[in-house]
């Protein structure tokens, strides 16, 4: 197993008390890997202890990404949320460090 | 008019760098506009607290030091044109106050318009239940009583009239973020409302650039990475006639411009990438095409449009109750167990003492809190110390006013180790409920004016 951040970029923003996560694969090779693995189910499942509610993804593939929707993830979101992160800002960080069954050849030095 | 636009963006959200639009004229004299956002979701809100002590403070102070800033550029002949949403609740306030600092400058060649017409607040409190929430379809009605803000967020037409009309700074209360960009190339270009794949890519450029340096390598993924990232330029935008565009930085400036950096902020906070429904145009991501031309440019074309739905969004807001959060570290054996145990016991004696909350949380930073449960390193056992934070949140004032006084006592009784007290006692904040919702173009009148 490796890290999603040895093959992917992430960037969340938030929309009310819901987030958009997109990642994008570090190398062609790496987006492949990633449209055909990283299901809108398996986000759903690693978000879950947050309580969100049914992802959706989309596939962009001329930016090599996927954008994940994550509805109610944010605690109420903007100025209701208690939790430090209110606006799903590290969410994206939060998605990278998922282990994911990738071959370690879709990882290149330069990429790291 | 067929030469490029150069627009920049020199503010991102109300407290970004005050030196940003300062630095960017003087790196780029021949920039035709600075746009500067200041409202994200609940900032109107937090406008009308202030306006309801001060009635002449319902807009953001900020942006008048920025003009101020830009004093020295203008009395040598500067010419680039200003495009903010600086003017929040009240625009008219935001433009005296701008007049004033220009006037005492000798500037009266520089002209200020206002955009105005997206208070719809009117509306929703007469008729809550014509307003249901985009999100949950929930009713408005049972609400409308604690309304506070209500705004459209109106399209490119009345920045681009105003400009047209000779404006020199162009203040709006709510508008879409990427019309701020928009406006100035429909009033350059003479795009017709129709020319949807020319608006749609003025869309996609104002959209790089609405969160400043977040274009050119801030909030990237491999920032440590990047070259100065003490220093990142904020993102100029260089726009063809046919929509698509150029997005650099001024020379000298850290951070990059590349691919990478270029689309993340691409897909920043973008619902389906096939449909981005803006006032101007309804745009589609997915034939995007970006090219690195080096040194820190990145083309960015085939934007393609279509018309926009005859609704604007608005962004409404209520009055939800009362908060607070307090914060203490922690230092020692056992830090983590100690921190938890010492931020239930707080609830737990406000409790006892008849104080009711809706909702409490008690996080351990550096646990992973931030997204608790879901990433972390290892055994929180193993930390030296983290950060309580506890939070309360109440429909009254009073219980989270006690709450306020609870946290600095313990470092006397609470375990040993405790430090990161002298910050004083946490703040009261009202929570406001956010609202989005729909109204029909045709009920709302955007008009702008001359100061």
């Amino acid at each position: 197993m490796i890290a999603l951040r040895e093959i992917a970029r992430a960037r969340s923003g938030d929309k009310g008390n819901s987030a958009n996560i997109a990642v994008f694969g570090r190398t062609p090779a790496a987006y492949a890997w990633l449209r055909e693995n990283l299901s809108a189910a398996d986000v759903q499942s690693y978000f879950a202890k947050l309580g969100v509610g049914p992802v959706t993804r989309y596939e962009v593939d001329n930016l090599d990404a996927l954008n994940f929707i994550l509805p109610n993830v944010l605690g109420g979101g903007g100025s209701r949320s208690l939790r430090i992160d209110a606006q799903g800002k590290t969410l994206g960080m939060a998605l990278l460090e998922m282990p994911v069954d990738a071959e370690a050849a879709l990882v290149t030095k330069a990429n790291r | 008019m067929n030469r490029p636009l150069k627009i920049a963006n020199a503010s991102g959200f109300w407290g970004d760098q005050p030196s940003a639009a300062a630095d960017l004229v003087a790196a780029q004299p021949d920039l035709d506009f600075l746009t500067l956002d200041y409202l994200a979701e609940v900032s109107l809100s937090i406008m009308a607290i202030v306006r309801a002590k001060d009635p002449t403070a319902g807009f953001a102070r900020d942006f008048i030091e920025v003009l101020r800033s830009l004093v020295p550029f203008y009395q040598n002949e500067g010419r680039t044109r200003i495009v903010t949403n600086a003017g929040g609740l009240d625009p008219l306030s935001c433009a005296r106050a701008c007049r004033e600092i220009l006037d005492a400058a000798k500037l009266t060649r520089l002209k200020i318009a206002i955009v105005s017409g997206d208070d719809v607040l009117a509306m929703l409190k007469h008729e809550p239940s014509g307003f249901p929430n985009l999100e949950t379809g929930e009713t408005l009605a049972p609400l409308a009583a604690r309304l506070v803000t209500a705004n459209a967020y109106l399209g490119a037409d009345g920045i681009a009239a105003a400009i047209r009309g000779g404006a020199d700074i162009v203040i709006t209360g709510r508008v879409a973020d990427p019309s701020l960009t928009v406006g100035p190339c429909v009033a350059h270009f003479g795009w017709a409302a129709t020319d949807y794949h020319a608006i749609a890519g003025a869309t996609i450029a104002g959209h790089l650039i609405e969160c400043g340096t977040q274009a050119t390598g801030g909030f990237s993924t491999d920032w440590l990475d990047l070259p100065d990232n003490h220093a990142i330029g904020f993102p100029i935008v260089e726009i063809s006639a046919d929509g698509s565009c150029a997005v650099t930085k001024p020379p000298g400036t850290g951070g990059a411009v590349t691919i990478s950096t270029v689309r993340e902020q691409l897909l920043y906070e973008i619902g389906d990438p096939g449909n981005y429904l803006s006032p101007d145009a309804t745009v589609s991501l997915l034939g995007l095409k970006l090219t690195d031309e080096g040194g820190n440019r990145v083309r960015v074309a085939g934007a393609s449009g279509r018309a926009p739905t005859d609704s604007f969004k608005v962004s409404a807001t209520f009055r939800d109750g009362y908060k607070a959060h307090g914060q203490l570290t922690i230092f020692g054996h056992d830090a983590v167990k100690k921190a938890q145990c010492a931020g239930d016991g707080i609830l737990r004696r406000l409790r006892e003492r008849g104080c009711n909350f809706r909702e409490t949380l008690v996080e351990c930073l550096g646990t992973g809190a931030s997204v608790s449960g879901v990433a972390s390193r290892g055994d929180d056992a193993r930390l030296i110390e983290t950060v309580l934070r506890v939070s309360v949140a109440a429909d009254t004032k009073e219980p989270v006013e006690r709450f306020t006084k609870e946290i600095a006592p313990l470092v006397t009784c609470g375990p040993q180790g405790v430090t990161g007290y002298a910050t004083g006692r946490p703040k009261v904040l009202p929570i406001f409920g956010y609202w989005p919702t729909l109204i029909p173009k045709a009920r709302v009148a955007a008009n702008w004016s001359f100061l």
